[in-house]
């Protein structure tokens, strides 16, 4: 029992292979990137893609798969995706970057191909054999029966010695590791309905089970090929985390500029950080000023002031200016590292799920091979014939066929993550519908998130049409977001640019020039003596005037609101958990009518919040993207990510949203409910069968004809109920 | 019944060469995309760069 309740990750319970099927990612070659494209649909978009991508410097291959829409590149070592995702957006096309470890196998790797390969030969066999075994169903005799069971055994033998390979090799390894997993007895279904068959035929004998030996390998690799295509390759979001630390630092030694390994630094040492390089280390600044962006490790949305003596964390970003910072921590001692080890933790924590299918199979396998022992001693002591007993024996082993529950949920699976894809959801493991549907709260980070994570101007149509000219004239010289949101808005508004002369960059503070006689000044309150008052506001002064207050919201998610609300109408508890400071949290909160709100929460927080839900005995889904969120999307039920998030926090879940929209969301789980639900009909169905059939093959009753029709029929029922979700 | 030793083999044939066509169709990879290649047939540039093996 405990043997095959350990085996892994088993969507048919007949088929607990295991590493059998085990992701390859040969698709993760040096240089090649995967870019997701939600919104292709025509031979139009296939070339504007393919052309923009080629048009990227360094990109020499690159192809569009409209059915996956994804698209593969092949370029030099320096391209990364945000190049590659810029220049598609700049087209006015829609991309994200995919990993190709994280995403399920397809046709185009070797093992899938393999697999429906050995399909197609179980299917072609068995719909020969049925023919000829249609001649011996309608009384065919004596030698006609004997020529038809022998061309039966000339087919099928090379059949299931080719396509029962997978069974037959899983069963081989679990047998030397003194172990028993299900591929035992279906080698041992199949192997014993062959040999018994041949024996059969040899003595010319009445029935044959080649067909049915056939059919078990046609329907059981069906399932199998259906579950290996949801099934991505596992990997760890910790490690991902840990690629994120730079591995080199410029050192400051006696003044020159020195690339040192991060090992090599010590505390103490001095590191330059230039504008747009991350942190490489945890310190304190000790000369020059700019801004950090730090939304990633705590999901603060606007960059902060960073002067002399402000404290930095590997990982954050800097902006503006360059800075001198004087290494406190580095490697393991940081920030960033002591994160990736909650993560870590997290994951080993999760706590396992057993599947639908393994609790169907814990159930399911011992009783049917009892069964068919108690079948053949009691038919043994009976008749005291044993080759009645044995074929009794093999009917009811062939009737009782898992391959209806073998179907079951796979057929289910791969229908619901058709229905999701066109929806654009990606779903990354095969449990991840099972898992959502029985989900009761909701937990929500904020930037990136429920937001964009990028401020957005508002009111621009209040300003005069110059201040608005002024602003944007200075802000074209800043890479700062609020300087770039106010540069859309502008531009939104149909405001060109007005032209200012010197224009110069304050790092830290914002950005100065002269516009005709005056001058000007764009950037924070205290620079430009306008009053601070709650919001998050950039400020305008022209010459002596009064400054000019510009207000920025951070923006909504497009269909964030209708998220919540669906979620809510279908009975979740939603909870909004972000790092950011609270009037922004409360803002977001109010405007989404969630009820309950934390802010300022740190990334151990969030975990312990999220273990604390799961310990009460709720079911939480974890929504976030960033890298304070990773560690509660590893320790949630069940967890989705947008296509935005960072690589960790996408490795982490279990769901990725490939569009800019949540709205998606809603639907990700009335389509895991029903598909729940459409799993546990097919296991009532595959059951129902068996309750009619078992006493007709005990009672040694059923022929080949039976057999053949109870698994034919089951399968199809099982599929074509599947089918209903799409 | 004699017809039997003729038409078996040819049955068995005909099923085997399609197993084969869909053996060359899988190894050429022609399931890897059908809308995509459903769609391309309609550009009006030349695919210059047509997708190797």
């Amino acid at each position: 029992m405990t043997e095959i309740m350990r085996t892994p990750l088993a969507a048919c319970p007949a088929c607990a292979t295991g590493a059998a099927v085990a992701g390859t990612g040969d698709g993760a070659a040096e240089g090649r990137l995967m870019l997701s494209l939600p919104g292709i649909h025509c031979a139009g978009c296939i070339s504007g893609v393919e052309r923009g991508l080629k048009a990227v410097p360094g990109v020499r291959e690159a192809r569009v798969n409209l059915t996956l829409k994804r698209a593969a590149v092949e370029a030099a070592e320096d391209v990364t995706a945000a190049d590659l995702v810029a220049a598609l957006d700049r087209l006015g096309f829609e991309a994200h970057e995919l990993d190709p470890g994280t995403i399920s196998a397809t046709d185009s790797d070797s093992t899938g191909r393999e697999l429906l390969m050995r399909l197609a030969v179980a299917g072609f066999a068995m719909m020969n054999v049925m023919l000829l075994s249609v001649a011996v169903w309608s009384g065919a005799e004596d030698a006609t029966r004997d020529l038809m069971h022998w061309i039966s055994a000339m087919i099928a033998l090379p059949a299931v010695a080719f396509s029962g390979q997978p069974f037959f090799r899983n069963a081989l390894t679990a047998l030397t590791a003194r172990r028993l997993n299900m591929d035992v007895p279906i080698s041992v279904a199949i192997v014993m309905a062959a040999g018994m068959s041949l024996y059969e035929t040899a003595m010319s004998g009445e029935h044959a089970y080649f067909d049915a030996a056939l059919a078990l390998t046609f329907f059981l690799l069906a399932g199998r090929y259906l579950d290996y295509r949801t099934r991505a390759a596992a990997r760890s979001a910790a490690q991902e985390l840990a690629a994120l630390e730079v591995p080199r630092a410029t050192r400051l030694v006696d003044g020159r500029e020195v690339v040192t390994p991060i090992a090599e630094l010590s505390a103490g040492d001095l590191v330059r950080v230039r504008p747009g390089g991350r942190m490489p280390v945890d310190g304190v600044v000790e000369t020059g000023t700019s801004e950090i962006d730090r939304a990633l490790l705590t999901g603060e949305s606007l960059p902060v002031f960073a002067g002399e003596g402000s404290t930095v964390s590997a990982g954050e970003v800097n902006l503006t200016g360059p800075l001198d910072v004087r290494v406190t921590a580095r490697g393991a001692d940081t920030r960033l590292h002591k994160i990736a080890d909650l993560v870590a933790l997290a994951e080993s924590a999760r706590t396992r799920y057993t599947s639908l299918a393994d609790r169907a199979a814990v159930a399911y396998a011992p009783g049917v091979h009892l069964l068919a022992l108690i079948a053949f001693a009691a038919w043994m002591i009976w008749s005291g014939d044993l080759r009645v007993s044995v074929n009794v024996a093999i009917a009811t082993l062939i009737i009782t066929c898992p391959c209806a529950l073998g179907l079951a949920v796979p057929a289910v699976v791969t229908a619901a993550s058709g229905r999701l894809f066109r929806r654009g959801v990606l779903l990354k493991s095969g449990t991840a519908l099972e898992r959502l549907a029985e989900v009761d709260t909701v937990v929500f980070d904020k930037t990136g998130t429920l937001t964009l994570g990028q401020p957005e101007m508002q009111g621009a149509a209040d300003h005069a049409r110059t201040d608005l000219a002024v602003a944007a004239g200075l802000a074209s010289a800043s890479a700062h977001p609020l300087a770039q949101a106010l540069r859309r808005a502008a531009e939104a508004e149909g405001v060109a640019p007005a032209a200012i002369a010197g224009l110069r960059e304050v790092p830290g503070y914002g950005v100065e020039g002269r516009w005709g006689d005056h001058p000007v000044r764009f950037g924070r309150a205290a620079w430009t003596g306008g009053a601070d008052g709650p919001g998050t506001a950039s400020f305008l002064r022209i010459g002596d005037r009064d400054p000019v207050r510009f207000d920025f919201t951070d923006a909504l998610r497009p269909g964030a609101a209708e998220a919540v609300a669906a979620l809510r109408a279908a009975g979740c508890r939603v909870m909004l958990i972000s790092g950011d400071s609270a009037p922004a949290v409360e803002a977001t909160a109010k405007a989404l009518g969630i009820a309950i709100a934390e802010s300022g929460a740190l990334p151990k927080d969030k975990v312990a919040r999220v273990q604390a839900l799961e310990a009460e005995g709720h079911k939480v889904l974890m929504v976030g993207d960033g890298l304070n969120d990773t560690g509660a999307l590893a320790a949630a039920h069940v967890s989705i990510s947008p296509a935005s998030a960072l690589d960790a926090a996408r490795v982490a879940s279990d769901i990725v949203l490939l569009g800019r929209d949540l709205d998606a969301l809603a639907d990700c789980l009335t389509t895991a409910r029903q598909a729940r639900a459409r799993i546990k009909e097919n296991f009532t169905l595959s059951a129902l069968y068996n309750v009619i059939a078992v006493p007709i093959a005990l009672a040694g009753l059923a022929t080949p004809l039976i057999a053949a029709l109870a698994m034919s029929a089951s399968s199809i029922t099982v599929s074509l109920n599947a089918l209903r979700l799409r | 019944m004699d017809i039997l030793s003729y038409l078996i083999p040819i049955s068995l044939l005909l099923g085997g060469a399609g197993l084969a066509a869909f053996f060359w169709a899988l190894r050429t990879r022609q399931f890897d995309d059908p809308d995509g290649d459903a769609q391309r047939i309609l550009r009006t540039d030349y695919d210059d760069a047509p997708k190797q093996d």
